[in-house]
């Protein structure tokens, strides 16, 4: 049975509307612990805005691939936007497995991210992309398994069942199973949104990167897609970070409000992260994953009793 | 046309059109366009015959008397054969296009491709007898006639690998691949002759019909398993694919990997049938294998640097995701859970197909890199898109559909399968679990190395800036093998569309191997296949989202100032394509990660002093389960068998002696 629910249409608009803001807001943190001023919380807009009124220089290397990934890679976090929940209320579609769609939707768009990089055949961006599908590989296993435990716990097979079936009683009966697996969640968080530990988006010039290398040579419209997508992943993956903490069943007008607080709350817990860890070096970060990927074990382990 | 008419020509046409291909072979055009005319027909026929048996029910039945022998041949198409019959066609009508052209231009090609000196007769003969063979595997409805079929099948790929025999490396890849699959035959006759002899009669209807013991059940499971995956290329069963498949022509190597290893598949599923309700341990067992398969699969092909090899592993690991739908299936009929048997059988036979189509796209593209380039090397290709657009084309959409990604065929098989694992967590208590949780973070796994293995081939081959000479000047495919690859590609696109509507349609086909009725079966497949309809409208969506994006890109840059620049390289003024990546420093990263269990040997220069002189450093991908399995097995027998050297002394007169004493012993045992 596909269920759709008109009210998941309003998680959509506010994930489109507001997803800039996170990124703003992990700025703003990271400026606060650095003693700085910083840019205003808008700013991730006015570059959108900027980027958009802008023309394009292409690479004479590159073909339509490098143009289609853009393009294909923000028609994927959109479409997958339509199958997640926000604050416990269904999202726009329900069906047994979305969330396999859902996370093979984002697959999408880093294999056609991937593919652009490769298509400039500059080695910055080979580098950047090697490392994106090595660390993207190590990630998934994770995920998927945090997803199936809670899957089993709350007997539910849809990303809104699930998380829907996430509340106090839970918490309560199984409540270091979930902390683990949120933990987990937060870590692959983290990785997938090239966030500090595993990646720093701020210094895109130097060969230790990986998200940001791989758009070097992306400019105009096309890379405000890029950027536009890449901070409704935030939210995306933030959502289903949040959605693990928030009690379910709430009415709508105290469930959206708290769901848009937790994520602003969990982007200054990113900056806050940011600003006092370092970055690992390369070859740590697999042990960071397969960290998580235990946490998630454990998490079966415990489940299991 | 009447069934037996089809029948006959799905068998025949193949082989006659090899034969008088051969005959005519003093002109290699005629024999070439005899030999693809004949393959293409039979695949018609079989298309036809397996699509009307599948669409509207029923199953045809022929028999052949075989050469007043009194036995008879009896051939019958039931659903899970059609099933099987239709990747089967497909697949070999249009690697026959694509070999038309494919064979002519290989002509005087450069020695690195390696086909240059093979006669395309003698390929059109042995393609034509394959394809014969595997639509008699089919076919075929009795022990000692599939045992028979699948001789000729397997012989007749032995020798396609070794035509082109002038190159030791095919020589001993052809033996490889003999020695495996004879040891694969022997575990087949002795379970056609353990379960002839417990049903007292060899054809399909009376294995059929034999009730097992526990413990017979369980050798006999074995004995297939053994059979049927060394064909299939369960690991640590798998050692001949990644050898045998460069050395054959690409087109045949496009149907051995598509769906000649399929014919394990189906071997398998066929043996289920006999062997009565599955025990649980089968679903474990199959669902292990499928985990270390696919897994393992693609670490080996993250390894390699020949696209072939690289597709032969990856064909392995596609086998077990094929695996590990039949284990969560059979699991899931073992302990009663309908839904999760269902979901898991129909994923695992649709992953078949949808194989079937992708790795044909990928074989016959590589088949065209060849050709063109006359290297199989990834690191020597690069910027091929602009100058093959056709196969640059089908070669991503089958690199899509392989990786599993929505909106192309490859996500509703393996989504499918998940789906089976989702619903097990559901109905399972414990252990019962396990399987479950094993087949989703195996899949997770399996979907995120195959993206980075097929991001490194398509990125590296056909994007970017040539590496080499022959990769900048090579020009377009011609149009046949385009046509061929194109063909796949668009199957791929059309079955994503038409599985989610179609899936009830399997009923017959998994009916054989569930113990429920057909309209229960029926419904099960409508409610569980429902997700699949949001799988569609997901996808629906994709689609209408990249045209609108696409759009408004469009809009807002026209008028508005498009430059071009070179490659932006920190400001490095000469840039070459020396500087961009490679496939193996693209993979090196997961390659460090999977060393403990990937054995290869690196060759690293020695760097002593502050200047160092010039060196080389070389690495070499190896296969774990050959160094440390299956090269000490062998050693190990030959230095055994080398010491009942004194039984062939070579005198006639002790062979003499050796016949008489067999006589003897047999004159007594009949006597005694």
């Amino acid at each position: 049975m596909v269920t759709v629910n008109f009210a998941g249409l309003v998680p959509i608009a506010l994930a489109l509307v507001m997803a800039p803001l996170l990124q703003g807001v992990i700025n703003r943190t990271k400026a606060f612990f650095a003693g700085r001023q910083g840019a205003p919380v808008w700013q991730p807009y006015f570059d959108l805005a900027r980027l958009l009124g802008k023309g394009a220089v292409y690479s004479r290397t590159t073909t339509w691939v490098f143009v289609a990934g853009p393009v294909v890679g923000l028609a994927s976090i959109l479409a997958a936007l339509t199958l997640m929940p926000l604050g416990g209320v269904g999202a726009f579609l329900a069906f047994s497995g979305d969330l396999v769609l859902m996370l093979y939707l984002l697959g999408l768009m880093r294999f056609v991210t991937v593919l652009a990089a490769l298509d400039t055949g500059s080695s910055f961006e080979g580098m950047g992309a090697s490392r994106e599908v090595t660390f993207a590989a190590l990630a998934e296993p994770p995920v998927f398994l945090t997803l199936a435990i809670l899957a089993q716990k709350t007997g539910a097979l849809s990303l809104s069942g699930i998380l829907a079936g996430i509340g106090p009683t839970l918490w309560v009966t199984a409540g270091p199973m979930l902390a683990l697996l949120t933990t987990a969640l937060f870590l692959v968080f983290l990785a997938e949104n090239a966030r500090i530990p595993v990646d720093d988006p701020t210094t895109h010039l130097e060969l230790t990167m990986i998200h940001e290398v791989m758009v070097l040579d992306h400019s105009g419209p096309d890379f405000a897609m890029i950027l536009y997508g890449a901070s409704l992943k935030l939210w995306l993956l933030g959502s289903l970070v949040v959605g693990l903490i928030l009690p379910a069943g709430l009415p709508w007008f105290v469930a959206w409000p708290a769901a848009v607080g937790a994520l602003i709350l969990l982007a200054i817990l990113t900056g806050v992260v940011e600003s006092t860890m370092a970055r690992l070096r390369m070859h740590k970060v697999p042990q960071f994953l397969i960290g998580a990927l235990i946490m998630t074990l454990l998490a079966l382990v415990l489940g299991a009793r | 046309m009447s069934h037996a008419v089809l029948i006959a020509a799905a068998i025949l046409l193949p082989l006659v059109g090899g034969l008088l291909g051969r005959l005519v072979g003093f002109h290699s055009g005629l024999a070439r366009l005899t030999a693809a005319a004949g393959g293409v027909l039979g695949g018609l026929a079989g298309l036809g015959l397996g699509g009307d048996i599948l669409w509207n029910g029923g199953q045809a039945i022929v028999n052949w008397p075989w050469f007043a022998t009194g036995y008879g041949l009896t051939l019958a198409v039931d659903p899970l054969s059609a099933f099987f019959l239709l990747p089967v066609s497909v697949l070999t009508a249009l690697a026959a296009v694509y070999g038309v052209a494919y064979l002519g231009h290989s002509h005087g090609g450069s020695s690195g491709a390696g086909h240059g000196a093979i006669d395309p007769a003698n390929v059109g003969l042995f393609a034509g007898l394959l394809q014969t063979g595997m639509v008699l595997v089919l076919l075929v409805q009795d022990a000692l006639g599939f045992l028979f079929s699948w001789e000729l099948m397997s012989i007749a790929a032995f020798f396609v690998i070794a035509l082109d025999d002038g190159q030791a490396e095919n020589r001993s890849a052809a033996w490889t691949y003999l020695v495996a699959t004879h040891i694969g035959s022997a575990f087949l006759i002795l379970f056609f002759l353990f379960l002839g002899h417990r049903a007292g009669g060899l054809t399909f209807t009376d294995l059929a019909r034999v009730t097992l013991s526990g413990q017979a059940q369980a050798l006999l499971f074995v004995a297939a398993l053994c059979g049927f995956g060394a064909k299939a290329g369960f690991v640590p069963l798998h050692v001949w694919l990644p050898d045998a498949h460069p050395a054959a022509p690409s087109h045949i190597s496009a149907v051995m990997s598509g769906v000649m290893i399929k014919t394990g598949i189906y071997g398998l599923l066929r043996a289920l049938t006999f062997l009565g309700a599955p025990p649980a341990w089968w679903g474990w067992v199959l669902v292990i294998i499928g985990f270390t398969s696919g897994i393992l699969g693609m670490v080996f092909a993250l390894a390699q640097r020949d696209l072939k090899r690289l597709l032969a592993y990856s064909s392995v690991e596609n086998i077990g995701i094929v695996t590990l739908g039949m284990g969560i299936g059979l699991f899931g009929v073992a302990t009663g859970q309908t839904t999760m048997g269902v979901l898991g059988l129909a994923g695992s036979l649709l992953h078949v197909l949808n194989h079937a189509m992708f790795k044909g796209v990928l074989f016959l593209g590589a088949g065209a890199l060849v050709q063109g380039t006359g290297t199989r090397d990834l690191d020597h290709l690069g910027g091929l898109s602009r100058r093959m657009p056709g196969a640059a084309g089908s070669f991503l959409v089958g690199a899509v559909a392989i990786c599993g990604l929505p909106p192309l065929n490859g996500f509703v098989s393996e989504f499918l399968i998940y789906l089976a694992a989702f619903h097990g967590l559901l109905g399972g208590q414990g252990f019962a679990l396990l399987p479950s949780f094993l087949v989703i973070a195996g899949l997770a796994l399996i979907g995120g190395l195959a993206a980075a293995c097929f991001t490194n081939v398509y990125g590296i081959a056909f994007l970017g800036e040539p590496r080499t000479r022959a990769a900048g000047e090579v020009g377009a495919s011609p149009g046949l093998m385009t046509l061929g690859m194109s063909g796949l590609a668009l199957a791929c696109v059309l079955l994503a569309i038409a599985l989610p509507v179609v899936l009830p349609g399997l009923a017959p086909v998994l009916a054989p191997l569930l113990p429920i009725d057909g309209p229960t079966l029926l419904l099960e497949l409508l409610r569980a296949g429902a997700p699949l309809r949001g799988v569609l409208a997901l996808g629906a969506l994709l689609l209408l989202l990249v045209g609108f994006l696409a759009f408004v890109r469009g809009r807002l840059l026209a008028g508005r100032e498009v430059g071009e620049t070179p490659t932006w390289d920190c400001g490095y003024a000469a840039p070459t394509a020396r500087m961009s990546y490679t496939g193996s420093s693209f993979t090196q990263p997961l390659n460090d990660l999977f060393e403990p269990v990937r054995t290869g040997t690196v060759e690293r220069p020695a760097l002593v002093g502050l200047f160092p002189a010039p060196g080389r450093m070389a690495t070499h991908p190896g296969d774990s389960f050959v160094g440390h399995l299956f090269t000490p097995l062998f050693t190990g027998a030959e230095t055994l068998f080398q010491r009942l050297r004194w039984v062939q002394s070579g005198r006639l007169q002790v062979y003499v002696l050796y016949i008489a004493v067999t006589l003897l012993v047999l004159l007594g045992w009949n006597l005694w």
